[in-house]
């Protein structure tokens, strides 16, 4: 392992439910500013360690570093105060409300006790333009009218605004034409490139390949490979998905 | 032009928008001038993202063929009748808007206003002999208290609303029976209204007031427009036309001139002259005003829409998903309350007579037919003014014609499913967009 400043590293982690090892002996870094690619087979684990991550199933074995420090991730509200936000595939976006009280949502700041709409538009309308968000065409549109690919660029600004360190996204590009599957693709480059650690779990490896900087595979719980992108190609990711292993002759 | 009006997004071309796009976005988003606004209103219209021009089509089709049937129907002193009239179907209908936008039910709000109003009145008479406003807030709290009951059933044990508050629809009938005969002031279930609380309906504020009230609301409203206005733009934040909150002015002045010409119209015969409005107008819009900047103002309104549009998103954003619940339940509650002040007060009495199924349908009907989704994070507060409205003319109208209450209720209920079915097809339309 590569022991520059990681901004989350799991060592040993293990989950299991009932007869059922869904994490086992995970041992796996997320480096700041970069692109981690989470990859494996259905069933896997990706989600589970989503899941262990992000505070809603605690680990029954193992060390979470956050910063080189160990934490413990009792609920989501741990893991939200430390800096990580997921992004699940729904997007948890309330189709009634526009753009901008999307991204306030929960944080919606006031003055002199009602809501303060004209400093919320100026920093939704910021956050946006930072993240190179162009293709809206007003942030007071509700989010109903937006297409697949500028949902999730509104669920990306809610992460950013709250200050997230780490942004794990399941599956961002499941669902989206090939446009809005580019437009996504440069927003996680984008987020990384602000020095946010990003995390994408994802089936499809054009998408992978042409954003990762780093990739781990898991395999029925574990996970087996882990290194930078350039050290895979698309054929030895499917060998590692598939077989948890590698022949020599292919590597 | 829209350099200025959207500095966020500069780089965008300004290419004409689609209809559909038009049709998914309020008008004064887009717009960058009156023209504009007025194509992206017709946009919706087409796609059925209408808002409250049909309503007030169907007000003005429905106000026709009553003059045309009975020509006393547009006199003053009928218009001022209709006015008073609905103000308790507004009432009843922007209470059962709170719950109707958490996408639940509230079908004890009708009884509910009973006890409500049962309460206000004992309160108020022997032997309690509270002041009349001390009175009025006992029965508000009382109401708050039966919703943050029927809305912590819902919210905890995760009941249907439907079910809990036809339990509460049943169970505050006996109370309110029970309310009426522990009482023994109250003969034959019945308790008379007296001081403030009747002059509400019996007193009217003179024409002068009137007049004043009038010019001090329209320069109100103007003002916080216009200011609002300047400063939108002045700050670069997405703003309709200037145009366009002229015109919303000028509506607002010829409605509020329209309204007091009619008020200080003379009510009564030739001998006794009767003029002025009714404290039941004023009490009405006062509260649907303020109920309509706390869901638009506060933090708690905003989490109002979230939870009926996604509570899975609300609940992810931090909303305690179950207090939002619980709160929307009590403002139903503490709304439909001045419905029952109201009609307590225009009967000039409580009466064990009264019927909170009736009202709590037309509570129903008032907010659905005034453009609320039945479905959740879908209306506003104001729209249980035109609902209000046109049932009240519904009513007001077959009552001129001389028809008989089965046949008034047949209408009602008629009116009632065409506003549900054009519900029910909007939202289709939406979703197979």
């Amino acid at each position: 392992m590569t022991d520059t400043a990681q901004l989350l590293s799991l060592r040993g982690v293990s989950k299991r439910f009932g007869p059922v090892q869904a994490l086992a002996d995970v041992t796996l870094d997320i480096p700041p500013g970069k692109v981690t690619a989470l990859i494996g087979d259905n069933g896997a684990g990706k989600s589970s360690l989503i899941k262990t991550v992000s505070g809603l199933w605690p680990q029954d074995n193992g060390q979470i570093l956050w910063e080189g420090k160990e934490v413990h991730l009792g609920g989501p509200r741990d893991a939200e105060r430390l800096g990580i936000t997921t992004i699940y595939q729904d997007l948890a976006l309330c189709d009634n409300l526009d753009i901008v009280q999307n991204m306030f949502l929960g944080h919606e700041p006031l003055r002199r006790g009602v809501l303060d709409e004209a400093s919320m538009e100026k920093t939704a309308a910021k956050t946006l333009q930072d993240l190179s968000v162009k293709t809206v065409k007003s942030i007071r549109q509700p989010v109903a009218s937006l297409s697949g690919g500028q949902r999730q660029s509104v669920a990306v600004a809610k992460a950013v605004m709250s200050n997230a360190k780490l942004v794990i996204m399941d599956e961002p590009t499941a669902a989206l034409g090939v446009a809005q599957t580019g437009m996504v693709l440069d927003l996680i480059k984008t987020l990384a490139g602000r020095g946010v650690a990003v995390m994408v779990v994802s089936h499809n490896l054009v998408d992978v390949f042409q954003v990762a900087d780093r990739i781990a595979v898991m395999y029925l719980g574990h996970c087996v490979v882990q290194g930078p992108a350039t050290d895979f190609d698309r054929q030895s990711a499917v060998e590692w998905m598939t077989t948890g292993s590698m022949s020599k002759a292919a590597a | 032009m829209s350099a200025t009006d959207k500095p966020a997004i500069q780089d965008t071309p300004d290419t004409a928008l689609s209809d559909e796009e038009l049709a998914l976005v309020a008008p004064e988003v887009m717009a960058h001038s009156v023209g504009d606004y007025f194509r992206a209103w017709g946009a919706r219209i087409r796609n059925g993202e209408s808002g409250a021009l049909p309503v007030i089509a169907g007000l003005v089709a429905i106000c026709v063929f009553f003059e045309l049937e009975r020509s006393t129907f547009l006199h003053a002193n009928n218009l001022v009748n209709l006015f008073v009239q609905a103000t308790i179907f507004i009432l009843f209908g922007a209470a059962e808007t709170f719950v109707l936008l958490l996408s639940e039910i509230d079908l004890s709000a009708g009884f509910g206003a009973g006890v409500g109003a049962f309460t206000m009145l004992e309160l108020n008479a022997a032997p309690v002999n509270f002041p009349w406003w001390l009175a009025i807030i006992g029965g508000l709290v009382v109401m708050m208290l039966i919703g943050a009951l029927q809305g912590a059933l819902v919210a905890f044990l995760g009941l249907p609303s439907f079910i809990v508050t036809l339990g509460g629809y049943l169970g505050l009938t006996g109370v309110m029976l029970e309310l009426a005969s522990i009482d023994k002031t109250a003969v034959g279930g019945v308790i008379n209204a007296n001081g403030t609380i009747a002059n509400l309906y019996n007193s009217h504020i003179s024409p002068t007031a009137d007049w004043i009230l009038a010019v001090v609301c329209v320069a109100g409203f103007a003002a916080v427009s216009l200011l609002r206005h300047r400063s939108r733009v002045a700050q670069g934040l997405t703003t309709a036309p200037l145009g366009v909150t002229v015109i919303a002015i000028v509506g607002v002045t010829v409605i509020a001139i329209v309204l007091t010409l009619i008020f200080n119209s003379n009510q009564g015969t030739a001998i006794t002259a009767i003029r002025g409005m009714p404290y039941l107008v004023p009490m009405t819009l006062v509260v649907v005003v303020i109920a309509g900047l706390f869901m638009n103002k506060t933090r708690m309104g905003r989490y109002i829409y979230a939870v009926g549009n996604s509570p899975e998103a609300a609940r992810r954003a931090g909303i305690n998903v179950k207090l939002v619940i619980i709160v929307g339940f009590m403002l139903t509650g503490l709304v439909a309350g001045f419905a029952g002040l109201d009609y307590a007060s225009t009967q000039g009495s409580m009466s064990t007579d009264f019927n909170g199924g009736q009202s709590v349908l037309f509570a129903v009907a008032a907010a659905v037919i005034g453009g609320t989704s039945l479905f959740g994070g879908r209306g506003k507060i104001s729209n249980a003014l035109l609902g209000g409205l046109v049932v009240a003319v519904v009513f007001n109208g077959l009552g001129l014609m001389g028809v008989s209450a089965a046949v008034q209720d047949i209408v009602t209920a008629v009116v009632l499913i065409i506003a549900v079915t054009l519900d029910a097809l909007v939202r289709r339309r939406a979703t197979t967009r």
